[in-house]
């Protein structure tokens, strides 16, 4: 298991996800998954499902709403983690 | 608007086949894909045998995207892409990039029951209390129209595209759905097939129903025996079918290859009265089907070559060969040449359709009659009405120039349609 969410391994998670017109170093600390990375909104769903998996972590569906960017993601990661 | 119709690509994946070319092979040879299946036997299945198409990951890669491969867990729908994307391509299609959808392209591809798997994964997880872990893939793989709109989006058309489901009428159905539209003008181009998923989920039923064959597990090629004396049952099988339909005028003028023409087709239900129920088949409506394919295509018995019948190699053989006889109004010396191929490929139910319709068409080009495996023992009764000869147990070589096709299914629903060796 993982103990720090690194910028890498979420990039990782993420970019399958990624439509074809966006690469993956077009993604940035600050990218906005549906708004500037295209992301399908379907697909955030299984984007949390990996993250889930990755960190043995639970993200509620509050959680969700917080989670629009790369960066919150990390954060919202770490704080999850830090309560476990 | 009454344009010809034509078929200018096919694709299948069958259990004795993934391709045109081993399909082809296969049935001209008799090859079987049927096999004992491990699963069955631990499940105390009665019968233990069944036929699946073999795709592996090398295959799946393929076809999909590792983005569509993420918790992929419906065969159905691996099986109708793949049939429905090699038709595609052999017609000569392009799978569209542009923005814009094709809007004079279609699709109807049916199924009895898509992404059982996957249905069954979600039924643990909500009875676990973890709705949210179903991710965003089970609704699209598990919804009928999962395969439709799956190639779809593939392939970017922008007519009618929908999933019909007639039980294993549902394949035959589609494609004279499709003719009619193209007919009248309402689109140029439809991709028509049907896909049927595999596992112990899908075949339980009818196992349960006891009308599979129980003696043949440790001799799986012998078990499925249309039009024998020793017919014990179906043998329960999954894959699909695909085929372009396309009318005359868009086919010539983008210079596609044409395998056969389809003439015309009839759709209809016993409404299970005078004999018919759910699962057996009101005769009056069986021969009127066939008549009526008859009719709208304007030509006469006398013109059909062969027929390739529904036959799944219950008891219930005999009665169809009996409503071919009496619609077609033809006698033991007069009948055409008639076949089953679910010897070799089992009963696909809502795929059964179109395999068959693909496999049917295939002998245009392969210029034979497919051979009837497993029935040496000719059926007694249909002995008495059908000069054996006509029922050959080995491909015969042979132009066949007119092809009647028919599927029927459990809600008493019939479906037959013609099939034309193609000239200009």
């Amino acid at each position: 298991m993982e103990n720090s969410p690194r910028y890498d391994d979420l990039l990782k998670i993420i970019q399958p996800y990624l439509p074809e017109d966006i690469t993956p170093n077009q993604v940035g600390p600050k990218s906005h998954f549906v708004e500037e990375l295209n992301i399908n909104s379907a697909h955030l769903v299984d984007i949390v499902l990996d993250v889930e998996d990755k960190y043995d972590i639970v993200l509620e569906n509050e959680d969700m709403d917080q989670m629009q960017t790369v960066d919150q993601a990390i954060e919202l990661i770490q704080k999850k983690l830090a309560a476990k | 608007m009454d344009n010809r119709v034509v078929i200018t690509g096919m694709g299948i994946c069958a259990p004795n086949g993934n391709n045109l070319l081993d399909f082809g092979k296969n049935l001209s040879q008799g090859i079987s894909g049927i096999e004992f299946i491990p699963k069955l036997k631990e499940l105390n299945f009665g019968c233990q045998i069944a036929g699946f198409p073999k795709v592996d990951q090398i295959y799946i890669d393929k076809y999909f995207t590792k983005i569509q491969q993420r918790g992929l867990n419906a065969s159905g729908l691996i099986y109708g892409v793949i049939a429905g994307k090699d038709a595609w391509t052999d017609a000569g299609l392009q799978i569209g990039e542009e923005a814009e959808p094709d809007w004079d392209s279609g699709i109807i591809f049916g199924t009895g029951i898509l992404g059982v798997d996957k249905f069954r994964e979600a039924i643990y997880s909500i009875d676990k209390g973890q709705v949210r872990r179903l991710g965003s893939t089970s609704v699209v793989q598990t919804m009928a129209s999962g395969i439709s709109a799956y190639l779809g989006g593939i392939l970017g058309t922008g007519n009618q595209v929908t999933t019909n489901s007639s039980a294993c009428t549902t394949g035959t159905e589609g494609l004279i759905m499709a003719f009619n539209r193209i007919k009248n003008g309402l689109a140029k181009r439809i991709l028509v097939g049907s896909c049927s998923d595999s596992g112990p989920y899908v075949w339980g039923g009818f196992d349960a129903m006891r009308i599979l064959p129980r003696k043949y597990n440790e001799n799986p090629h012998a078990a499925s025996r249309p039009l024998s004396a020793t017919a014990a049952g179906f043998v329960p099988s999954s894959g699909a079918g695909a085929l372009v339909l396309e009318s005359l005028q868009s086919a010539t003028e983008r210079k596609a290859k044409v395998y056969a023409e389809v003439l015309g087709g009839a759709i209809n239900s016993g409404g299970q009265r005078g004999g018919g129920s759910i699962t057996a088949p009101n005769p009056t409506a069986v021969r009127r089907c066939i008549r009526l394919a008859l009719e709208h295509s304007q030509i006469k018995a006398e013109e059909i070559d062969a027929i390739n019948g529904h036959l799944t190699a219950t008891a219930k053989d005999p009665e169809e060969v009996r409503n071919w006889l009496e619609a077609l109004k033809l006698n033991r010396e007069s009948f055409p040449y008639l076949n089953s191929f679910k010897s070799t490929i089992g009963h696909g139910l809502a795929a059964s359709g179109s395999i068959e319709c693909v496999g049917t068409v295939l002998q245009f080009k392969h210029q034979e009659i497919f051979g009837n495996v497993n029935c040496e023992d000719l059926h007694p009764e249909i002995e008495k009405e059908v000069l054996p000869g006509r029922i050959p147990t080995k491909s015969l070589a042979y132009k066949p120039k007119i092809i009647a096709k028919a599927s029927f299914g459990f809600g008493d629903v019939n479906a037959c349609v013609i099939f034309k060796a193609f000239k200009d």
